[in-house]
């Protein structure tokens, strides 16, 4: 034994030891029952008073797809000049501004996809793709994937499924990998980016009743949600700068009441679905809204800077 | 001299189950879990761990009223059918599949936007004193537009 640890192989029989512990806790995700006490910063959210002591938390986000979808389904008109462009690929040399803007593309591609815009379906992909390879991610986006997305470049449920896939090999690379903080990091961009793009695509002139206002409410659900998410990677600079710049988003959606009556299933037999009937009482003002919208947009161009 | 060529050999055979249980996760979500979604499209986001018997998740996600959704969990051949609980804001159970014959999947929508708490448990199948079975469990979420 005192042999095996002479001084020249001391430090690599504890980097192995170091490495083969780290890799255990990776595998499966296990969590302490101590780090399921979970804390939400200046939150209270009922929904986490009850946690039990779970294995595995997932704190999951709408995806950039998602987001798109809610986007377009509120009834907004596609607008070019608000994607991150494309040719700012270039400036994003870091790991923090790689993983930031393959959510932030990665949601600019998912809006284009569901307005039929073509060359920017094909542009934005590529954006993706240099921001996914930059980061190291193997195969996240291959080159086959490109090939099939020009075949199909006018099937929009090909290219959603495209783009699911993708966005899933990247995640699911990063949690195998051990990078959880850089997988949280991708989710934050593509949020904030969804949050910024449907902010501006609001007409004010037309503010109560809005559909779009209606889904941005909405995001005040998820405001804690992305907290506990990052929280879970506190430690990472990024990841602990990023806690600061959402809890302004959180500061500003706390002046915005959304409540709901009790959830009711019911089971719909001509669907063969269950039915959550509820009802919410949801108020944001024009002034908080453009409070959101400024806080939103300051965070999201420091992003793509 | 000796050392040198032993302690890398050593470092890949610990590392490599551990990166291989991962990626079958990865596959076995792909392979398995995915496909239970049908019509739905699949949001891209991935959640899948390795649980041994007796042992839960739990994933908290946001959901809108202007979608159709369907929730896909999958376990292992290995394990014994997974079960999933799925509560509001309250604490209140709104579905079990427990209930409903242990389904792997559950379609709903929401008539206002919700955020849901998914419990997610391994039961307990082998006998006592036996070593629990663990295996991947994936779940997924599919949606489409009303």
């Amino acid at each position: 034994m005192n042999k095996l640890f002479n001084k020249g192989i001391r430090l690599p029989v504890l980097l192995l030891i170091t490495a083969a512990l780290l890799a255990g806790c990776k595998q499966g995700g296990k969590r302490s029952k101590d780090e399921g006490a979970v804390s939400i910063p200046g939150g209270s959210a009922a929904i986490y008073d009850d946690i039990k002591q779970a294995e595995r938390i997932f704190y999951t986000l709408p995806s950039p797809l998602e987001s798109a979808m809610l986007i377009k389904s509120a009834g907004a008109v596609f607008n070019e000049g608000l994607l991150n462009p494309v040719e700012n690929t270039r400036n994003y040399l870091t790991n923090r501004s790689r993983a930031l803007n393959l959510g932030i593309y990665t949601c600019d591609l998912s809006f284009a996809s569901l307005y039929d815009q073509t060359q920017l379906i094909i542009d934005y992909m590529n954006a993706a793709k240099a921001m996914a390879d930059g980061l190291g991610i193997l195969d996240a986006i291959a080159d086959a994937d490109l090939d099939r997305l020009e075949e199909n470049i006018h099937d929009t449920e090909t290219i959603m499924d495209i783009i699911s896939q993708t966005y899933l090999n990247s995640s699911s690379y990063l949690e195998d990998n051990g990078q959880p903080a850089m997988a949280a990091i991708i989710l934050a961009g593509g949020w904030i980016e969804g949050l910024y793009l449907s902010t501006q695509l609001v007409d004010m002139n037309n503010f109560r009743g809005n559909r779009l206002v209606g889904r941005i409410v909405d995001q005040k659900l998820s405001v804690d949600i992305l907290l506990n998410l990052l929280n879970d990677n506190k430690g990472h600079p990024v990841i602990d700068e990023l806690i600061l710049q959402v809890a302004k988003i959180k500061k500003v959606f706390d002046k915005v009441t959304l409540t709901t009556s009790q959830v009711q299933p019911e089971y719909d037999q001509a669907a063969d679905a269950t039915v959550l009937k509820s009802e919410t009482d949801a108020d944001i003002t024009p002034e908080v809204f453009r409070e959101l919208s400024s806080v939103v947009t300051e965070i999201r161009n420091s992003f793509i800077k | 001299m000796r050392s040198a060529r032993i302690i890398p050999l050593i470092i890949i055979t610990l590392l490599l189950p551990a990166l291989s249980v991962n990626g079958q996760c990865k596959a076995f979500a792909k392979k398995i879990c995915l496909p239970e979604l049908g019509s739905y499209t699949h949001d891209g986001n991935y959640h899948a761990a390795v649980l041994n018997e007796g042992e839960e998740a739990e994933l908290f996600k946001t959901f809108y009223s202007d979608m159709e959704y369907r929730l896909s969990v999958a376990g292992e051949e290995n394990l014994p059918p997974v079960e999933f609980t799925v509560y509001d804001a309250d604490s209140n159970v709104l579905y079990s599949n427990k209930e409903n014959g242990l389904a792997g999947t559950w379609d709903f929508r929401l008539e206002s936007s919700q955020q849901l708490r998914f419990s997610i448990r391994v039961p307990t199948a082998s006998q006592q004193g036996s070593t629990p079975a663990g295996g991947c469990v994936a779940i997924m979420f599919g949606f489409r537009i009303k």
